[in-house]
């Protein structure tokens, strides 16, 4: 994807968070679900689903 | 506003000069009629009426202070900006004190997850960025204004009417010593956001406002750190907000930081508490020295802008017709690039080098670099200041992500100031879509080394033809009115970076954007666009193809 790309994608995941409102995570684990599918490679799913729960609530010391 | 004690210009580090308003033999020629007024002498003014003196037209200048805006605002100068100063012969000095930089940097919650690198090929003259005080832009400014015997300066003279003439704009002054009127041909609005011209004619901005509030504080520190712009999002001294520090000269920081939605904007505005927040921005950046605060402000973003920049005589310049985002620093650079549009046109035009409708090109070509930041800056505006919650929690996923997935960090890209290209213009023509690459009509030429200096160092004050191929050269030079003619050998970095053969051409106007382009000129090509971008029509001659490439 070029960066117009992510984007766009990002764009649109922001306008659906808020479009779920309080169903918000609800919203994104559907999301997940569905692009996983889409990937149609299980190992390559759980890696990125490994990677994307690194750095979660990190913040470096002052 | 700065601390307690200290009068408004009283500044740390730089001595504000005095203006008197026009005395003595100067107020004998205060009613006569003039070619050109320009109201505001900012840098945005002062640019107006730099590009005017080159082109050889004479103009008079009011502000109605006794000294330079106060504080140092916009502080980053970019590129662009710098060919301009350039051509206007006032660069000097702003290379001399500019800091320039290329790289920024972005931490999340404390950790540093990108660092990028604007394009600075060896083939560019300067750099990117430059970072400076507006006093120091406008003190450099004021002494290239101070030496041209075309332009006469009134301080203190405050325009306080203005009416529309057929063929003239009579303006109403008032200064220390009395109140006059003369008229003037044109009028070039440069008196900025809160333009009195805008509002004496009745003309509103139009737009949005965007979330999000910024405090802008510079202060003194022997801070060390090199010259790269650091954004600090949702860092331990402010969380969930986000945080800008850059490096100007005379060690000098300004530190913009945002407020939160629930935070008082007259309560944060308060010395106690802008202190106490820059001191929590430096413990985070580590820095425990000794610091002294200099001046600080209030900022919140706006896209605001005049449906139509010209009315009648008058035009609007720099701030009085838009308001942009500080994101992306295209405020001040934007108002360089208005200031210079309008008076290399109006120059041609009252030099007979081009027809009125010329002027018709200002509005659609500058209003539409304003809608191109608008559309940039908006974007830069939501990962700043994210508005909701979902812009929030896709920023901090971004942030989070590009730790490790380099993709991610690409859109933290803070979309620095680039020129607008100005490919729907009237006063260029089409593009010829032979080219592969190198530089489409309406946009930046972009500079090359040549002989030891820079493609820019070549060009001619007015239009200026580069070509690679010496007869067509001969043919363009001996045509009537000719351009200047920049002549480079087929293997040169010119040709490389304009992606041009040894027919090819290029038609520069005098903001050194792309007028027209050829794979294959011809002298006759050449003439017939010019008469086209400068609105006249061609010489009797021209027809009976008296002119052979």
């Amino acid at each position: 994807m070029t960066a117009a790309e992510v984007e766009t994608v990002y764009e649109a995941l922001a306008l659906g968070i808020d479009a779920a409102g309080g169903e918000s995570e609800l919203f994104l684990a559907k999301v997940a679900l569905l692009l996983a599918r889409e990937i149609g490679d299980p190992e390559r799913a759980v890696a990125l689903i490994e990677s994307a729960g690194r750095h979660l609530g990190d913040r470096a010391a002052a | 506003m700065r601390p307690q004690g200290r009068a408004p210009t009283e500044s740390l580090y730089f001595t504000y000069p005095h203006f008197d308003a026009p005395e003595g033999a100067a107020r004998e020629r205060l009613a006569a009629d003039t070619r050109v007024a320009i109201v505001g002498a900012g840098p945005v003014g002062m640019v107006a009426a730099l590009t005017l003196a080159r082109e050889g037209v004479a103009s008079v200048l009011l502000d109605n202070k006794a000294t330079f805006n106060d504080g140092s605002r916009a502080i980053c100068v970019s590129r662009s900006s710098f060919a301009i100063l350039e051509s206007l012969g006032a660069v000097a000095p702003f290379l001399d004190k500019a800091l320039g930089w290329t790289m920024g940097r972005s931490f999340f919650r404390g950790t540093q997850i990108l660092e990028f690198e604007m394009s600075d090929p060896a083939s560019e003259k300067y750099r990117p960025m430059y970072n400076l005080q507006q006093q120091y832009i406008e003190q450099y400014l004021w002494d290239a204004v101070a030496r041209e015997p075309l332009i006469e300066t009134r301080w203190q003279s405050e325009v306080t009417g203005i009416t529309d003439h057929p063929d003239a704009v009579e303006l109403t002054v008032t200064d220390p010593q009395a109140t006059y009127a003369f008229r003037a041909d044109w009028v070039l609005a440069c008196d900025g956001a809160r333009s009195p011209i805008r509002r004496m004619k009745g003309l509103r901005l139009k737009g949005e406002n965007y979330e999000g509030r910024y405090v802008i504080a510079d202060i003194r520190s022997g801070h060390d750190y090199p010259t790269i712009r650091r954004a600090l999002f949702d860092p331990a001294c402010r969380p969930g907000g986000t945080v800008l520090v850059h490096k100007q000269p005379d060690d000098i920081w300004r530190i913009d930081y945002q407020l939160a939605d629930d935070e008082d904007e007259a309560e944060a505005l308060q010395e106690a508490n802008v202190r106490a927040s820059v001191a929590a921005v430096l413990a985070d950046l580590g820095e425990t020295g000794p610091w002294d605060l200099e001046w600080w402000s209030v900022y919140s973003a706006n896209t605001l802008l005049l449906d139509e920049y010209r009315h009648g005589r008058t035009f609007f310049v720099g701030d009085s017709a838009h308001i942009v985002p500080i994101f992306g620093v295209r405020g001040l650079n934007n108002g360089l690039a208005d200031g210079q549009n309008i008076g290399w046109k109006l120059g041609h035009v009252l030099t007979g080098r081009a027809g009125e409708d010329l002027l018709d090109s200002y509005s659609p070509e500058r209003r539409g670099a304003t809608l191109d930041v608008f559309a940039n800056a908006s974007k830069s505006a939501r990962f700043m200041t994210p508005p909701t919650r979902g812009w929030t929690l896709m920023r901090d996923a971004a942030l989070s992500l590009a730790l490790d997935h380099p993709f991610a960090g690409g859109l933290a890209n803070p979309r620095q100031m680039t020129p607008f290209t100005y490919a729907e213009s009237p006063a260029v023509l089409p593009d010829d879509p032979a080219f592969t690459g190198g530089a489409g009509v309406g946009s930046a030429l972009p500079d090359a080394r040549v002989d030891g200096g820079f493609l820019s160092d070549r060009l001619g004050a007015g239009y200026t033809l580069i070509c690679f191929d010496e007869r067509l050269a001969e043919g363009v030079r001996s045509l009537p009115d000719a351009p200047d003619v920049v002549c480079l050998a087929p293997d040169s970095e010119a040709a490389t970076v304009l992606a041009a053969g040894p027919q090819a051409a290029y038609l520069v106007r005098p903001d050194r954007h792309v007028a027209a382009r050829w794979t294959t000129a011809s002298a006759e090509a050449v003439r017939d666009a010019l008469a086209r971008v400068t609105f006249q029509s061609l010489p009797d001659n021209a027809a009976a193809g008296t002119v052979e490439a």
